[in-house]
């Protein structure tokens, strides 16, 4: 009796399951989509989906999951590329043009009005006194030609395709383009040192005072005739070391950033490093180009400074005149004084 | 001419990753870098989505725009190649490009990155097709054989479509249209500055 039953009910189901509308009909009719766009499960794959659209409503870029190690490949889209390039390749260039070639066409407009600067004769003429001592010179030296290559090599990233490649062609230029590059990332170091060395020598004579104000008033001298008191450094003076100072830690920073890419920042905070780096860059070059116009065509006798360390005391006493008191204040003879007078004995 | 795309469908993709292997295997691509990659959006979520993701080789290419040495060039297909002879692996190219393509092998040596690497759409480089040249520094050359991408051909639920533009846009809206929902061409008003409308 149970095995009949069984056997009925078994007959009972497959006849049932067999005779099912759309059982072993093709699947399309099976999930067809309802006009409120849920479809016979109650899901709606459209609503429920993300959409491009939707996510950047929700962040300013799309970031997802990835089963990889590498963390910045879980961006999906980051639409600030976009702007990125926009800098890169229209602000950028037009910034650098106009602020260099600008810079040079002031300082040969100042040259042709003004002429070079003289200092007149005196009888302290030919008389030298010490003005900056070996190691500071050679912090000076080492730095301004590490300046020299590093600004020409940042200089290549923005206009070496534009300026040297049509000149040279691709190959050369992409060979140049690697040294550049290699010579950008090795000289940085040193340059930092040599900034941080002429910070730490030259900080306690370069804080601003009332003198430096008054220096700025009489407009230091360049404009008239008058030589306005200074001390060691003048306000001009002042004023590049705290540019260097400033400047230098701003490119040290966003640098050493750059030179160990993505271990601090993200994507986003990389290309903003890049931008302050090239922006400061540029504004860099454009002031120590009037740093060195002065310290060498623009000025006769400022070069000795760096280039031998003593200066004519004639033009000393005209430029840095309380500088030129207080070190012979040290001693009656004056211990810079070269030459001519034997050391005190010990 | 054609214009080459690539275009991932997220609704079909269940994240199986072989076009990632498909691509590895076949370029012989070194390891650490990853030319074709999958991202799951919302992962986990109601309405999570998966997204097969290399070069787009996209119009008017941003990376090709920024490159301090303009290693970048277009064929004629459209598809974005680069030479690794002149490229100085400066690394802007990946500032740049809003999908994360380029990829370089080196880390650390400040940043030095070494030669960039990316998806080249199976179409090799500017050396010569099929030469020895080509394939050890941008593998295999496939589209110069007639081929497709083979990340798309290898693709196990066909989510991942390459070739002409307008094919593969109207592949899609045809199973739009037929399943009822799509969640979009993925990157493409970005790379293409053109949608797929659904």
């Amino acid at each position: 009796m149970r095995r009949a039953v069984t056997l009925f009910s078994t007959l009972v189901l497959a006849t049932t399951l067999l005779s099912a509308p759309g059982a072993f009909a093709p699947a399309q009719a099976q999930n067809p989509q309802q006009q409120d766009g849920l479809n016979p499960m109650g899901t709606k794959p459209t609503a429920d989906s993300v959409n491009e659209e939707f996510l950047f409503k929700q962040a300013d870029k799309i970031t997802g999951r990835v089963s990889i190690p590498d963390r910045k490949s879980a961006n999906l889209i980051q639409p600030q590329g976009r702007e990125y390039r926009a800098f890169r390749e229209s602000w950028l260039p037009w910034i650098g043009a106009i602020g260099i070639l600008g810079m040079i066409a002031a300082l040969a407009g100042f040259f042709f009005w003004r002429g070079r600067i003289l200092t007149d004769d005196t009888q302290e003429s030919g008389k030298k006194i010490l003005r900056f001592n070996a190691f500071e010179r050679f912090a000076h030296w080492m730095t301004a030609t590490c300046f020299i290559i590093l600004s020409l090599s940042g200089l290549n990233y923005i206009f070496g395709k534009r300026l040297l490649m049509p000149v040279i062609g691709p190959e050369a230029f992409g060979t140049l383009a690697q040294w550049a590059k290699y010579s950008h990332v090795y000289l940085a170091w040193p340059f930092m040192l040599g900034v941080v060395i002429m910070v730490a020598v030259w900080v306690k004579d370069n804080i601003p005072n009332r003198i430096d104000w008054a220096w700025i008033k009489a407009g230091g001298g360049f404009i008239g005739k008058g030589h306005p008191h200074a001390e060691r450094f003048n306000a001009g003076q002042k004023g590049v070391f705290w540019m260097v100072a400033g400047f230098g830690a701003a490119m040290s920073v966003t640098g050493l950033i750059m030179l160990f890419p993505f271990t601090v920042l993200d994507i986003n905070g990389m290309q903003v490093m890049q931008v302050i780096h090239s922006l400061i860059g540029v504004a860099f070059i454009v002031g120590i180009l009037a740093h060195i116009y002065i310290g060498t065509l623009g000025m006769k006798g400022a070069y000795d400074a760096m280039g031998s360390g003593e200066v004519d005391l004639a033009w000393a006493r005209a430029h840095h005149d309380l500088w030129v008191e207080k070190q012979q204040a040290k001693t009656a003879s004056g211990p810079q004084l070269t030459g001519r007078h034997p050391a005190p004995a010990e | 001419m054609a214009r080459m795309k690539f275009l991932c469908d997220a609704d079909r993709c269940i994240e199986c990753n072989a076009c990632v292997t498909a691509c590895k295997n076949e370029h012989e691509v070194p390891w650490g870098i990853n030319r074709r990659r999958v991202v799951t959006l919302n992962d986990g979520k109601p309405g999570e989505r998966s997204v097969s993701m290399a070069c787009m080789h996209c119009t008017d290419a941003p990376c090709a725009a920024v490159c301090p040495v303009n290693c970048f060039y277009t064929t004629a297909d459209a598809v974005v190649l680069h030479s690794k002879d002149i490229c100085i692996g400066c690394g802007y190219c990946f500032y740049a490009c809003p999908f994360g393509a380029p990829q370089y092998p080196r880390v650390g040596n400040f940043g030095s990155r070494g030669k960039m690497d990316k998806c080249t759409y199976c179409s090799g480089g500017p050396e010569a097709d099929f030469s020895v040249a080509e394939y050890e520094k941008y593998g295999s050359n496939r589209l110069a054989e007639g081929k497709l991408p083979l990340c798309a051909e290898m693709c196990s639920t066909k989510a991942l479509l390459a070739g002409d533009g307008e094919m593969i846009a109207e592949i899609y809206k045809q199973r739009v249209v037929k399943r009822g929902y799509g969640s979009g061409a993925w990157g493409w008003k970005t790379a293409y500055r053109e949608t797929v409308a659904i």
